[in-house]
């Protein structure tokens, strides 16, 4: 899809990948909506997007809550129109240091479901009605290694990854026909403070830099017109175990 | 007729009465049924505006209703005194007398100031928020509920207010029409080679509570018709194929956009008035609400199908329990739908005919289904 004039909406954009592929979209002239739990961690994000010309506006949602997630929504079509490509950013690690499952309450769990699984699903489905009225619109989930891998300690983030790898597939088989495409990207491990925040003591010379997994991501966007339900890696192996 | 007290969760349980002008009947169904009264070739026409949260609290006593965003982005609104949602309009205390320049404050960061009076009543304002972007709209959303109705169990949250399909929050309340569709419906009917269309209309509000006020709806309301939608339209056209507008708003966007001959894309106002005598250029069929004569809504129908017919059908809903208002059954009028010699009127039936009535109606949908 044509990136530029796009009306875009991004979670999690406050840092890391998220903010990265704001101003990779924003230099490629998407309009843009840039979600965050903390709107004022989004200021010298927006800044630095308008700062280049492009159209952005800064939105803060918790994707746990369903309040918010319908505000969000109403409130990003209203500053750019109906939403034509939505990239599901925002994760949830659930409490750091990771733990072993028989360590992992319930609670927590449920708390990285709610942001990394049933948040993206909501928002999804408030938006991509519009995306099937009108045959167009693309759905990107960010994955990880961790939702095909069985790493000890990573459980609730891998299975709600696991989970969201699954709900992109099923969104594609049901919205193919309508024009709408939804695929995950699992972006490999990133000097971003979540990686740092599950693996403290990661070489960041080994880890890819989130400026230049944005520009592959804005490179898949551009071609996605042949995909639909894939889980794409954009590195060859994990490091977690 | 009664009103329905909640949003409904499911689709089975909602009806679809069916009126057709040209055999001069109407017939029982169920939403579920609607694809079976669609052709290849037509094209079924939604409204795609999301439904703003417009009801602002400007103090204890003091409700703002939005009822249309200018082109300068200055609202207009309606202010009502104390009181609450849960009596009628108007039983409203009288509101705060406002002088241009009066601040108003809504809570969550969000103030505006008056920037006008209307000369005809107080309760019409016109305001301008003093935040943009996003933090207009961030505020906006936390600061207002919307705009809620005496006849509901429970006070309607966002998502209660939201067709399947809706976009930009334009409308002020829901357009109601389009609540019943469901996707399972809808690809039901891309499925039989119709097109499906969005059109944007920011519906205002159905009611003030003043009775001079209302005789002033509907205020000139803004629409928009792209430029695809257009095409999609006349392609329709093109091919023989029926419009069907889902909602009075719909209807009047697109009798708006065609008052030249031709459909023209594009975003425009409108306050076209509809009714008995007025000749439609674009649309061929109506899914609506069931309302009762006396009501605008009401006049709107008599441009697809006689006065009679409708108050004959309306009668018959009535007694058959059929729901209305934002979460009620449907309607659909439209010509061509009823076979003349098996329709299932039921014109002042018995309760004993209703019964062969619905059976009819039921084996009516059959052989469509088969004719189809």
């Amino acid at each position: 899809m044509e990136i530029s004039g796009t009306a875009t909406l991004i979670t999690g954009a406050s840092r890391g990948l998220g903010a990265a592929l704001a101003l990779e979209l924003g230099r490629l002239g998407a309009r843009l909506v840039l979600a965050s739990r903390n709107r004022a961690a989004l200021e010298p994000v927006l800044r630095r997007v308008c700062a280049t010309g492009a159209e952005a506006h800064a939105l803060e949602a918790d994707l746990g809550s369903k309040d918010d997630i319908y505000s969000l929504a109403g409130a990003a079509t209203a500053l750019i129109g109906p939403i034509d490509l939505l990239i599901h950013n925002a994760s949830e690690l659930g409490p750091t240091p990771l733990r072993l499952l028989l360590d992992t309450e319930c609670e927590d769990l449920e708390r990285v479901l709610a942001v990394n699984l049933l948040g993206p699903f909501r928002l999804t489905r408030v938006i991509a009605g519009s995306m099937a009225l009108r045959e167009r619109g693309t759905i990107i989930h960010l994955s990880s290694d961790a939702s095909v891998n069985a790493y000890s300690h990573w459980g609730a983030y891998s299975v709600s990854k696991a989970a969201l790898d699954h709900l992109s597939r099923l969104w594609a088989a049901e919205l193919a026909e309508r024009g709408v495409r939804s695929f995950s990207v699992d972006p490999g491990e990133m000097d971003t403070q979540m990686h740092a925040a599950a693996l403290p003591d990661a070489d960041p010379k080994t880890l890819s830099r989130p400026e230049d997994v944005a520009a592959r991501i804005a490179d898949l966007i551009r071609s996605s017109a042949t995909l639909n339900g894939e889980r794409i890696a954009l590195h060859s192996s994990g490091a977690k175990s | 007729m009664r009103p329905a007290s909640a949003p409904r969760s499911r689709a089975d349980e909602e009806r679809l009465l069916v009126i057709d002008p040209l055999a001069d009947r109407f017939g029982d169904y169920r939403i579920s049924e609607l694809p079976e009264f669609l052709l290849r070739g037509d094209a079924l026409v939604l409204n795609d505006a999301a439904t703003l949260p417009a009801s602002l609290r400007a103090g204890p006593e003091h409700e703002l209703r939005l009822m249309s965003e200018l082109d300068d982005g200055t609202w207009l609104a309606l202010s009502l005194g104390s009181g609450d949602h849960r009596m009628p309009t108007e039983a409203r205390g009288a509101p705060p007398v406002l002088a241009v320049g009066a601040e108003l404050s809504f809570g969550h960061g969000l103030t505006a100031r008056v920037r006008a009076v209307d000369p005809g009543s107080p309760r019409l304002l016109y305001i301008e928020f003093r935040q943009r972007g996003g933090e207009l709209w961030q505020a906006l959303y936390r600061a207002a509920s919307p705009i809620q109705y005496a006849y509901l169990r429970a006070p309607l949250e966002l998502w209660d207010v939201q067709n399947a399909y809706a976009a930009r929050p334009w409308a002020v309340e829901l357009p109601s029409a389009g609540k019943p569709l469901r996707f399972e419906t809808l690809f039901r009917i891309v499925a039989r080679g119709v097109r499906l269309v969005a059109v944007t209309h920011a519906a205002g509000l159905s009611s003030t509570g003043d009775a001079g006020l209302d005789a002033r709806l509907p205020v000139a309301e803004r629409y928009e018709l792209g430029e695809e939608s257009a095409a999609r339209l006349r392609a329709a056209q093109a091919q023989g194929g029926r419009i069907v507008a889902v909602g009075t708003s719909v209807t009047r966007a697109l009798e708006a956009a065609s008052v030249s001959g031709t459909l023209r894309a594009g975003v425009r106002r409108t306050d076209l008035l509809l009714g008995a005598g007025s000749v439609l250029r674009t649309c061929a069929g109506l899914l609506t609400g069931l309302h009762e004569p006396g009501t605008s809504h009401f006049a709107l129908l008599e441009a697809y199908a006689s006065r009679a017919l409708l108050e004959r059908s309306l009668r018959h809903a009535r007694r058959r329990g059929y729901l209305q208002h934002e979460f009620g059954d449907s309607c659909l009028i439209l010509g061509g739908s009823l076979d003349v010699t098996n329709a299932s009127d039921a014109t002042d039936a018995t309760d004993a005919t209703n019964a062969t009535n619905a059976t009819n109606a039921r084996l009516l949908s059959s052989e469509w289904r088969q004719a189809g």
